[in-house]
């Protein structure tokens, strides 16, 4: 196996963002720059840097090789990761924006000027951002070590190294323009081999595509097992429809836009990117099923990207695309950790390492580095310990968590007057313990396929309903706790800027 | 919009603590038009809650569009199972709804929340201009 092409496809990565990064270095200055870019990024270099961000190594390795194995029913992650973006265009992109908090944490605050629902919020964030993030520093290793021959262990250490370097010295701005790059990046990584091999494919007598389907159950857009397996589905479609509001990567994008209108345009731009991007795994797959099929046999499906260029296509060009997707792949993984890295960052700075200790307190720039050294070290050593249960299916288990917990309180939060801060946690509460339970089951052990397996190993379809009856439930039991500036509260979510009101 | 009496809520009225770094540039002087919603009184709750019910109901309308489309798809392919068999255009029907169809749907559908949803802001601040005079 030569390693050439990735080597030099991963340095390439790796110096140009830490590059960019720089870059942006140079216009990053004060705390608000470092978390929100000081909230003057333009719709398109926004929407850019989100589906950079969002992009991850689920949506670059994961997905090809669920579909490889598992078929159609796994087109339902990338449909469910795009959906999500148009429940959130309806139901939140612009209120939360007009809202004007830094972060998840500090819109549960000013909803309900309460220090305990931010205690809770922030906790939910950082567990949140762990999982999502230690998959995407095993896929890491997975990646270089494919490409590369590299142990294990070095994809998750270089990832880290290179997220610290650059979101501890340029903070959101120098991100935003490294992660509007990385999209782009991640696009034709992915897209100018996809047409080369379709190209090989057609050349080659189309080999799987005149077979008289006798993968019947590989075509079926459901999970296999008559009613488990319609409830699986409908879970995964629950969780990642709205899931993807609740992600803290994703929130923190939001406060970086100007105003609630741009936040609403941005969104919509998104849909279109993340829509040009999925088109691009399932041709990965079906391609697999024809040339690889003996990867999904072996259990290494999570690295079909990578491999297929080289199994399809001999010599120079085959090489030259394997560069190409590992460079994509690599992309993917930093900007992930990077947009994720900053959004635990930035809430341990404000809740963690930012408060007096022992009499003293660090700087605001101070307490964002010590906050990003520990979002990016805690995970990576939960990728090098933890087990490997699959890229896609790790970040699914991330997002039934955040739609079972902030999913309700931002739609209740934002539409409905009569939340308290008592429901917002016993509803936080409730479905967090319910989905974190049944993600702990799922990556401790494996149990037999059948009803009890289906729902705790897609736990959103009942944790999420359970999460909003708790909070609508306990807010109306506790009616004399809604808050006295709701009204107020409202008013400025809704009204748009350029009303003059006094927005508090 | 909502049972609260507008005087408890007058009296009630808290601030929310927070730091504007940056913003959009915003006059200082709230005009008279703006002055119901300011205070809560009723009249500024009936402004407010037509335009929250008139969001909230597009944005209902665009979920129940997008449930119906894409959500009933799992439940069609359980009950018929055949089809999955189906081709259309060389290729297996789910494959040709939910790898590439359902993309421009959910782009479509965005597109035109966007445009409602910001037209009920235009007829929003016209409301508001109109009270003023």
């Amino acid at each position: 196996m030569t390693s050439a092409p990735g080597i030099v496809a991963v340095v390439l990565v790796a110096v140009a963002t830490l590059a960019i990064g720089t870059w942006g270095l140079r216009v990053s200055r004060t705390t608000s720059d470092f978390l929100v870019a000081s909230r003057s990024v333009g719709p398109r270099l926004n929407a850019s840097a989100i589906g950079g961000e969002y992009l991850s190594a689920a949506s670059f390795l994961g997905v090809a090789g669920l579909v490889l194995t598992f078929g159609s029913d796994m087109l339902w992650y990338p449909i469910g990761w795009t959906a999500g973006y148009l429940v959130l265009l309806a139901l939140v992109a612009a209120p939360l924006r007009r809202s004007g908090a830094y972060t998840l944490p500090d819109f549960a605050e000013a909803r309900f000027g309460s220090r305990r629902v931010r205690a809770v919020c922030s906790v939910l964030v950082v567990a949140i951002g762990l999982l999502y993030l230690y998959p995407q520093f095993q896929g890491a290793g997975l990646t270089l070590r494919s490409a590369v021959g590299a142990p294990t262990w070095v994809g998750p250490v270089v990832v880290g190294a290179v997220v610290l370097a650059n979101v501890s010295s340029g903070g959101m701005r120098s991100i935003t323009f490294v992660q509007a790059f990385q999209y782009w990046l991640k696009l034709w990584a992915l897209l100018l081999p996809a047409a080369v091999l379709v190209a090989v494919w057609y050349a080659d007598g189309r080999p799987g595509a005149a077979a008289p389907m006798p993968a019947e159950e590989w075509s079926a857009p459901l999970a296999p097992g008559g009613g488990p397996g319609l409830y699986v589905t409908y879970s995964l479609v629950v969780a990642t429809f709205l899931g993807t509001m609740g992600l803290p990567h994703v929130v923190v994008r939001f406060y970086t836009n100007p105003d609630g209108r741009a936040a609403r345009r941005t969104t919509l731009v998104v849909l279109a990117l993340l829509g040009l991007f999925y088109l691009l795994p399932p041709v990965y797959g079906a391609l697999g099923r024809a040339y690889a099929a003996e990867l999904a046999a072996s259990g290494r499906s999570d690295v079909l990207v990578l491999e297929l260029p080289r199994l399809m296509v001999p010599g120079l060009l085959g090489e030259a695309l394997t560069g190409l997707v590992t460079a994509g792949a690599f992309a993917a993984f930093l900007s992930t950790s990077s947009g994720l890295s900053i959004a635990v960052a930035g809430v341990l700075s404000q809740d963690v390492t930012g408060r007096a200790w022992r009499g003293r307190r660090l700087a605001g720039v101070t307490a964002f580095r010590v906050g990003a050294v520990v979002a990016v070290v805690v995970p990576l050593l939960m990728a090098l310990a933890a087990p490997h249960v699959g890229v896609a299916r790790a970040v699914g288990l991330a997002f039934a968590v955040a739609a079972s917990t902030f999913c309700p309180l931002l739609l209740l939060g934002i539409w409905w007057r009569g939340l308290t801060d008592a429901g917002a946690i016993a509803g936080l509460a409730a479905g967090g313990l319910g989905s974190g339970a049944a993600v702990a089951m799922t990556l401790s052990a494996a149990a037999p396929a059948g009803w009890p397996t289906a729902l705790l190993e897609q736990p959103a379809a009942w944790s999420v309903p359970l999460a909003f009856a708790t909070m609508v439930g306990v807010s109306l039991a506790t009616r004399s706790r809604v808050p006295a500036h709701t009204g107020r509260f409202m008013v400025r979510l809704h009204t748009p800027e350029a009303l003059d009101l006094d927005r508090g | 919009m909502s049972g609260q009496p507008p005087e408890r809520a007058r009296v009630e009225r808290v601030r929310v603590e927070r730091v504007r770094v940056t913003g959009p540039a915003r006059r200082r002087t709230p005009g008279a038009r703006t002055r119901d919603i300011e205070a809560e009184t009723r009249l500024g709750e009936v402004y407010m809650g037509s335009l929250l019910r008139e969001q909230l109901w597009l944005a209902v309308r665009v979920l129940v569009v997008l449930a119906v489309v894409v959500g009933s798809l799992p439940l069609a392919f359980h009950v018929w199972p055949g089809l999955t068999g189906v081709r259309l255009l060389g290729a297996p029907l789910p494959w040709v709804l939910l790898g590439v169809a359902v993309y421009p749907f959910l782009v479509l559908l965005g597109w035109h929340y966007v445009r409602r949803a910001e037209r009920n802001e235009a007829d929003f601040l016209e409301l508001m201009s109109e009270v003023r005079e």
